[in-house]
């Protein structure tokens, strides 16, 4: 036993124990384990290395971290799911109120009211984004906010097949087949327009049938493109009696349709970039809403309804519609999750009330702009396709090298050696594609960033 | 004398004035534009947004003083004691806090070439190593976002095993205690299983016989956590996870409650075959408000072989992404996991150690009991089931209730006015009028005396004062909450277009269940 207390521990020192075990009626902390057999104690220190003062944590981890090349060191066109977006100073400042940040699910709802409220707000911004009706205080991110959707419109229409477009980010779907083959829901997929990278109508509707119970789409798609053709799915969908599950970028929302206008049932996206930094991938923002009743009671997760107090003098806000979830209906509830990514929803909501109409709609904008500024500065590499499909990009493209094999790898390692982090390749995921690489440009990518990566590429590719 | 901040802030959209704005993104250059040409068709005309997106039209220090101002109405951790029980809520060191605040981390791309995150992997490498020391696995993966999502994982995994040796389609049964948390029915269910519940005895552990009765050719598992959800180390654990392997079932651990074993005991050593850990319970990183937390899923040896891709390999020079896992689940979520998260709780361990890890466990536990033994000195609540408790203890108000009136919720809001947050409240539903405690590490003993005193005196008021308790709170930033009404398909209000109460809203025009009624007095413990 310390005999000075550790500094996180208040009470770990000799003489507080004493006495404190003396309340308690016992002579040793030994005593409070004595129910424990024998057999399953631990006999021998952990082998874990601690560090004895703050500093040396810190720097411990500084120096792990220190090798990373982050997209500040390296000049990054990186994107697939998981963007590089300037975050406001004020976002994170609200964020690391630690009022938000140390709480945790607003049970007590009469003293966490600012939590509730700011949730509220979050729900009422994303749902006038997309217009549709009812949005939830968040899940874990986008692929299981996917995963979550299909369940919920199996469970809304009784049918057992979903539909994907199977130009989807692979651990999107492989997150959506651990969320659906467990209970028996297949999942198949729709083919892209090898010329414009978008939906292949012809195939979409071979495959959607009175079997299907949703079919999902993304606007903009995997590849970056916008499809004029994805405001006329929803209806197919439903002239079969099949929901349809739209995936959204939330920034792109600032010039796009909102999907609940051309009829989509459930939205679903990744909010990371209106919330917080990459960090790496994780935390994200799972990003779910719908439209009507009969989705709403199959909604997972927390929603934050406003009400009143009971003697009706102030406005109030709690959790409401609880008899959906898993700590009242246990294995009858709509989803298992508990907690979720509440602190990066208040995020989105500071990120959306300092950016509002006008912000967001200069952002797209600005997006729009870069990205077709660097696919017209990428147009002059050799031999490749820039961008591979016949359509508008926002934000990403891809871009094919009528090259030997391999050659998407060497590019993006040569780049590394110069200080860039080159496009995802599509190569191992996509190989009908060739030599393919993805591409994606945000309001961080400055002209000249732009201008130097396609000067380098260039001369790779002349070499 | 307690009171909260009452500030009565508008929602932000009220505060909206047209031409105001809070944030001026980067443009593109003039050149840029220039090259990237006409906008005109740069959006199908189908897909054009009519008009600016409707959103608030605030400045940058409204959006501040709104948002702290609503902070100000929040109760947290760092403003007192949180005994919420089964969630953990303990102190979040600030060190850890700054240690993820740099771009090294930020702004690192979950798809960046490996070469470029070695410091990266090299940290989670250790901390894989880190958990499965302390948890006594074989090998951790680090994707799951939280403890419900471990739980879905060990589901999967229990799912492949059975699939491997031919017995999935008569595995069909997930057993799991009565007393157990909301999400071990839910994540078995979501997986696909039938969910098989075990009563407890008279103790408060799980009752042998009726597991006996249970287990058997269709058995897929057992989720139960230890210390179990009533704060009892559950003694027969080597038996129970010996009736269940017989059976040819799997034992899954629900690290909840693993806190007040650090160092001490584990899983690994009580026979389990999968466990999850809540970092945002035992290893102190912030909840956020209902997260996001991480809930990392450590396996044995045998079961390596199921893990989801990548794992994090190390040859000796260079740390890489492994995906030589023969028969993978695959991904359970986008990318690598909570990786913020991941690197706070690392922080913590390592300013902790060994040592400083069972300190941890054992005052956890010191402070519990210590509450404990001024509760029952008192004579006012009982505790049913066994004395022996570990990190929490459920007392039963139900002789309050049949004397007064006065019902747990009450008193869970009369603690709110004395500057304390609220016991977990109805659960476990093996308690009548339970309050649910659990005091960690991380409080003085002027806290817990606090604690003490917010109990007790809730309990003479409610004898002597019962309309007092039952209008409460009065100090916090509203008075009681009308739950019912909340969630009434008639004045459910989930946007505030629609801020008359009143004239709401057709969504759900079935009548409120009894169930649905119900459900404002329940409070339950966090995942």
């Amino acid at each position: 036993m310390a005999q000075t207390g550790h500094p996180f521990i208040p009470n770990s020192s000799d003489q507080l124990r004493t006495s404190m075990l003396k309340t308690i009626g016992i002579s040793s902390l030994d005593e409070l384990y004595s129910d424990i057999p024998r057999e399953v104690r631990l006999k021998r220190p952990l082998k874990v290395d601690g560090f004895p003062s703050e500093q040396e944590v810190r720097s411990n981890i500084e120096q792990l971290l220190k090798e990373n090349k982050s997209g500040t060191d390296y000049n990054s066109f990186l994107g697939a799911g998981i963007y590089n977006h300037y975050i406001p100073a004020a976002v994170k400042a609200i964020v690391s109120r630690t009022e938000f940040q140390t709480s945790y699910t607003p049970y007590q709802a009469e003293i966490s009211q600012g939590l509730l409220q700011s949730l509220f707000e979050f729900e009422s911004m994303i749902r006038d984004l997309t217009a549709v009706d009812a949005v939830n205080s968040s899940l874990y991110d986008g692929s299981t906010a996917l995963g979550e959707a299909a369940r919920m419109a199996v469970r809304a229409t009784g049918k057992y097949k979903v539909i994907v477009p199977r130009n989807l980010h692979p651990d999107k779907l492989s997150v959506l087949r651990n969320y659906t083959e467990p209970v028996g829901i297949r999942v198949e997929d729709f083919e892209y327009d090898k010329e414009t990278g978008g939906p292949d109508i012809d195939d979409l509707q071979a495959k959607l049938d009175h079997e299907t119970a949703a079919l999902y789409c993304e606007v903009p798609s995997f590849f970056g493109t916008l499809d004029a053709d994805a405001v006329r799915i929803p209806s197919m969908c439903h002239e079969k009696g099949a929901l349809s599950i739209i995936g959204f970028d939330p920034i792109s929302l600032g010039g796009l349709k909102p999907p609940g206008e051309y009829g989509a049932d459930i939205i679903v996206a990744e909010g990371q970039s209106i919330s917080s930094e990459m960090n790496f991938g994780g935390p994200g923002l799972g990003i779910i809403g719908c439209r009507g009743e009969n989705l709403l009671r199959q909604i997972p997760g927390r929603l934050i309804g406003m009400t009143t107090t009971i003697d009706g003098t102030d406005k109030a806000f709690s959790m409401v519609l609880q008899t959906r979830e898993q700590h009242i209906r246990r294995e009858r509830a709509t989803s298992n999750i508990c907690t979720n990514e509440a602190l990066l929803g208040i995020g989105a909501a500071a990120y959306l009330s300092l950016l509002g109409p006008k912000g967001l709609h200069d952002l797209f904008e600005s997006i729009l702009v870069k990205t077709r500024y660097a696919i017209k500065r990428l147009q002059e590499i050799p031999k490749a396709s820039v961008p591979r499909f016949e359509a508008q990009h926002y934000q990403e493209f891809v871009v094919t090298f009528k090259r030997a094999r391999g050659i998407t790898s060497r590019i993006n390692r040569k780049l590394l050696l110069a200080g860039m982090h080159g496009g995802r390749s599509l190569v191992k995921d996509f190989p009908e594609l060739g030599e393919s690489s993805l591409l994606c440009v945000t309001e961080t990518n400055t002209g000249e960033a732009i201008d130097r990566f396609s000067g380098l590429m260039t001369k790779l590719l002349r070499g | 004398m307690y009171h909260q901040a009452t500030w009565d802030e508008p929602l932000i959209i009220e505060k909206s004035q047209p031409g105001k704005r809070g944030h001026s993104p980067a443009g593109p250059s003039d050149i840029e534009r220039k090259i990237a040409g006409d906008l005109g068709d740069a959006v199908p005309r189908a897909l054009q947004r009519n008009g600016l997106p409707p959103l608030p039209e605030v400045s940058e220090p409204e959006v501040i003083r709104h948002f702290v101002r609503l902070s100000q109405e929040n109760y947290s951790p760092d403003l007192g004691i949180y005994p919420l029980g089964s969630c953990t809520m303990k102190y979040n060191p600030k060190s850890a806090e700054l240690a993820v605040q740099t771009h090294k981390l930020e702004k690192l791309h979950p798809e960046q070439d490996e070469s470029t995150v070695q410091g990266m992997l090299a940290l989670l490498y250790r901390l894989d190593k880190i958990l499965a020391e302390i948890t006594g696995m074989s090998r951790m993966s680090v994707q799951p976002a939280a403890g419900a999502h471990g739980e879905f994982l060990g589901c999967l995994i229990i799912r492949s095993h059975h699939r491997s040796r031919g017995e999935l389609e008569k595995r069909t049964e997930m057993i799991v205690p009565d007393s157990s948390h909301g999400t071990n029915p839910a994540s078995a269910a979501m997986a696909g299983f039938k969910v098989m519940v075990v009563p407890s005895n008279s103790e408060g552990m799980v009752d042998l016989d009726e597991l006996k009765k249970l287990a058997g050719p269709n058995t897929a598992g057992l989720m139960i956590t230890n210390p179990n959800t009533l704060g009892i180390f559950e003694k027969n654990i080597l038996e129970i996870a010996k009736i269940v392997h017989e059976a040819g079932g799997l034992l899954y651990y629900d690290g909840a409650n693993f806190n007040p074993l650090l160092g001490k005991v584990r899983p690994g050593d009580m026979g389990f075959d999968i466990v999850h850990l809540n970092l945002h319970k035992t290893f102190a990183t912030p909840h956020g408000g209902g997260g996001p937390g991480a809930g990392p899923v450590g396996v044995t040896k045998e079961l390596e072989r199921y893990l989801p891709v990548p794992l994090i390999g190390f040859d000796g020079k260079k740390y890489f992404y492994d995906y030589d896992v023969p028969d993978t689940v695959g991904k359970i979520r986008a990318f690598h996991g909570n990786i913020g998260i991941l690197v706070r709780a690392y922080a913590y361990i390592m300013s902790l150690g060994a040592e400083g890890l069972k300190t941890v466990a054992e005052t956890a536990v010191l402070n519990t009991n210590y509450i404990l033994s001024r509760i029952l000195a008192s004579g006012t609540y009982d505790l049913p089931f066994a004395r022996a408790r570990k990190h929490e203890f459920v007392l039963s108000a139900k002789k309050l209730y049949d004397s007064t009136g006065v019902r747990a919720m009450d008193l869970a809001k009369r603690m709110l006015d004395k500057g304390v947050h609220a016991p977990t409240t109805y659960f476990p539903q093996i308690v009548d009028e339970a309050l649910m405690v659990e005091v960690p590490e991380t409080e003085s003993l002027a806290d817990l005396d606090q604690l003490v005193e917010a109990l007790l005196g809730v309990y003479r008021e409610a004898q002597t004062n019962p309309e007092l308790v039952k209008d409460a709170p009065h100090y916090a930033s509203v008075r009681r909450i009308d739950d019912v009404k909340a969630s009434h398909p008639k004045t459910l209000t989930l946007h505030w277009n629609n801020p008359s109460i009143s004239k709401n809203r057709e969504v759900l025009n079935e009548e409120i269940s009894p169930e649905e009624s119900k459900s404002g007095l329940t409070s339950p413990p966090s995942r």
